[in-house]
């Protein structure tokens, strides 16, 4: 009965979403695209954060990664094609995830955070540094892929409408995904691990693998979001693989609500709608605030962290039943 | 590479390694006894250059604002403890990584509000502003010196301050058992307010003493926060002897990276990928010991 609730929620709000590029102006569309886009990368990162336990600081790289393998595939002057460039794309993204993996997920806690965001700074010195993709200043995909099917183009992403619609199957697509998978024995050894990572480990279970695991699924993922990203923009720098954008996509799960699908999501809307609110700050006392917007981004992360712990989906349900305030 | 070349990169090497300790202690020292790891640390050492370079060009001399800008950023560990950080303690990592994190963002600003957006630089104090000549053509300046000996100086006074003194003694003791210590009578509060404050500066004052041989721009802490965090997984969380030894050996792997030329196959490897070096050793060290050199095991 919830389930089929559920589902069918699910479904309008994806109906809902679909009509947007029919009404909306052009800046909007581009702009839900950006937002579903990031909100992708944002449900990946929950993988690890709200339910492995393990907080990346680096999960830019693999969102970047993906950006970066389809510029360097994609022959100059010419398409490179949409269904093999995508899996490769991805491919790229979920093996550096094993291979950081490999590293990372034997430490723990503080020592985590610390490694993830020093491999993600790593590559991102490798493309800051040298001339393997136009150094700092990045690499522009001069043409878009095509969808080409045996002369059959279902979609073109030069149409941002196009464009649009693909993150909203891929953000709908990735949501059923996720559940799947925490709902199958595989995702809860991942919460058990979680919460109790002795006790797997008696209970006979390889928790190093079941996190890796885990690590290259989210890292597949960001890569997802990092495609349709460089698609969408047709360029690619260090920047998508900085700590910055590391941070950001952290407060965004955070701000949503960590442990839960829908969260992320929201906490994706809710972000880059702030951002674009404070870039469009007025001018006052002689000082241009627009132009400042990230002082008061980092004066909401702070008030944020401080008030908001459980996020949106946290905050909604303790305003719709307020005993679990005292035990939240 | 020559004898003369080898040696003025080793001085250099080492000088650069001295200076990330700096850093480096004062990240591990409030993440050891405070329990908080402040990503904005790094914040405090582009903040300690900015107010060398602004204090020296008001004040007239280095030597007066040194002292100032220490005083100036004590303070600002004292006040930013009391408003924001002492509401972290016992939170999760993730919240703590967060809040800081929107320092970063907040310091940044503020910088840019105060100090504008361009490159500074700070003269080398007359007093020091000589060269040591080492052969008919290379020198080396006298100022890298004294900041190596500053550095090393420092690092005597933190482990003098930590083993031998009564406040020493307290730390440590707050570090193994906060309720014990509370309940003795000591105010953890002040304590852990103390060691920020101490921390931070520490970062600063890098910032400040290399001020004359580095450019004062946006964004310098972010490389130095990063590498500090390399320096702490290598040493170990928490030790400050790991953190000298790991502090030495990113400052020589680092330098000696980006003067060194190596080819593999064909493929020049150095220097072109001199800024992944330090990365690479601390994925050995990872595999070797996942708790870091000096760390403990858990």
């Amino acid at each position: 009965m919830g389930m089929s609730r559920s589902a069918l929620a699910l479904a309008l709000c994806v109906a809902a979403l679909a009509l947007v590029p029919l009404a909306a102006e052009t800046f909007y569309v581009q702009f839900f695209a950006k937002i579903m886009i990031m909100a992708i990368f944002a449900m990946s990162l929950d993988l690890l954060l709200g339910y492995a336990g393990l907080v990346s600081f680096g999960h830019a790289a693999f969102y970047g990664a993906a950006g970066y393998a389809l510029a360097l595939t994609t022959p100059q002057y010419q398409a490179a094609s949409f269904w093999t460039s995508l899996p490769l794309a991805v491919a790229a993204s979920a093996l550096l995830a094993l291979a950081i993996g490999f590293f990372v997920v034997r430490t723990r806690g503080i020592y985590f955070i610390m490694v993830t965001l020093a491999f993600a700074q790593m590559l991102f010195f490798l493309f800051y540094d040298t001339k393997i993709a136009g150094g700092n200043d990045g690499i522009y995909i001069d043409v878009r892929p095509v969808a080409d099917l045996a002369g059959w183009r279902p979609f073109s992403l030069d149409d941002y409408r196009h464009v649009y619609w693909l993150a909203l199957a891929f953000l709908a697509a990735v949501y059923l995904l996720l559940r799947a998978v925490l709902r199958s024995p595989f995702g809860r050894v991942v919460s058990g691990i979680r919460v109790n990572e002795q006790r797997m480990i008696s209970l006979g279970y390889p928790t190093f693998r079941y996190k890796l695991a885990c690590f290259v699924i989210s890292g597949a993922i960001a890569g997802i979001a990092g495609y349709l990203a460089a698609v969408q923009f047709g360029v690619v720098n260090p920047e998508t693989m900085g700590w910055h954008l590391s941070a950001a996509v952290m407060m965004m799960v955070i701000l949503g609500g960590m442990g839960t699908l829908l969260g992320p999501v929201l906490g994706a809307a809710a972000w880059m709608l702030l951002e674009l609110g404070l870039q469009g700050l007025p001018e006052a006392g002689g000082v241009n605030l627009g132009k400042h917007w990230q002082m008061f981004m980092g004066l909401f992360i702070v008030v944020a962290t401080l008030v908001l712990p459980h996020g949106l989906v946290g905050l909604a349900r303790s305003l719709r039943r307020p005993a679990e305030r005292n035990n939240g | 590479m020559d004898l003369h070349t080898f040696l003025i990169q080793l001085l250099n090497g080492v000088q650069y390694g001295l200076l990330l300790f700096l850093v480096a202690s004062g990240l591990t020292l409030v993440f050891g006894i405070m329990g908080i790891i402040n990503v904005a640390h790094g914040s405090f050492y582009m903040i300690g250059a900015y107010l060398a370079w602004s204090l020296t060009a008001r004040l007239g001399s280095f030597w007066i604002a040194v002292p100032a800008a220490i005083v100036i950023t004590a303070a600002v560990g004292v006040l930013l403890e009391w408003l924001v950080i002492r509401r972290l303690y016992g939170r999760d990592h993730l919240y703590q990584v967060l809040l800081t994190y929107g320092l970063i963002l907040v310091f940044e600003e503020m910088r840019s509000l105060l100090w504008g957006d361009d490159v500074r630089g700070v003269p080398v104090p007359a007093s020091l502003d000589a060269s040591i000549p080492l052969s008919d053509t290379l020198s080396y300046p006298v100022y890298r010196l004294f900041i190596s000996g500053v550095c090393l100086a420092v690092a005597l006074l933190i482990v003098w301050v930590i083993q031998r003194t009564r406040l020493g003694m307290t730390i440590r003791a707050g570090a193994v058992d906060r309720q014990m210590v509370q309940s003795l009578g000591i105010d953890v509060h002040a304590l852990y307010r103390v060691v920020f404050a101490g921390g931070i500066t520490l970062a600063a004052f890098a910032g400040m003493v290399s001020a004359p041989v580095s450019a004062i721009a946006p964004g310098m802490g972010n490389p130095v926060l990063v590498l500090s965090f390399v320096i702490i997984v290598i040493g170990g969380m928490g030790s400050v002897k790991g953190a000298m030894l790991a502090s030495l050996l990113i400052g020589l792997v680092d330098t000696f990276g980006k003067v060194m030329h190596l080819e593999i196959a064909g493929v020049r490897v150095l220097p072109e990928l001199s800024s992944m070096t330090v990365y690479l050793l601390m994925a050995v060290v990872l595999l070797w010991r996942p708790e870091g050199i000096f760390g403990r095991r858990t």
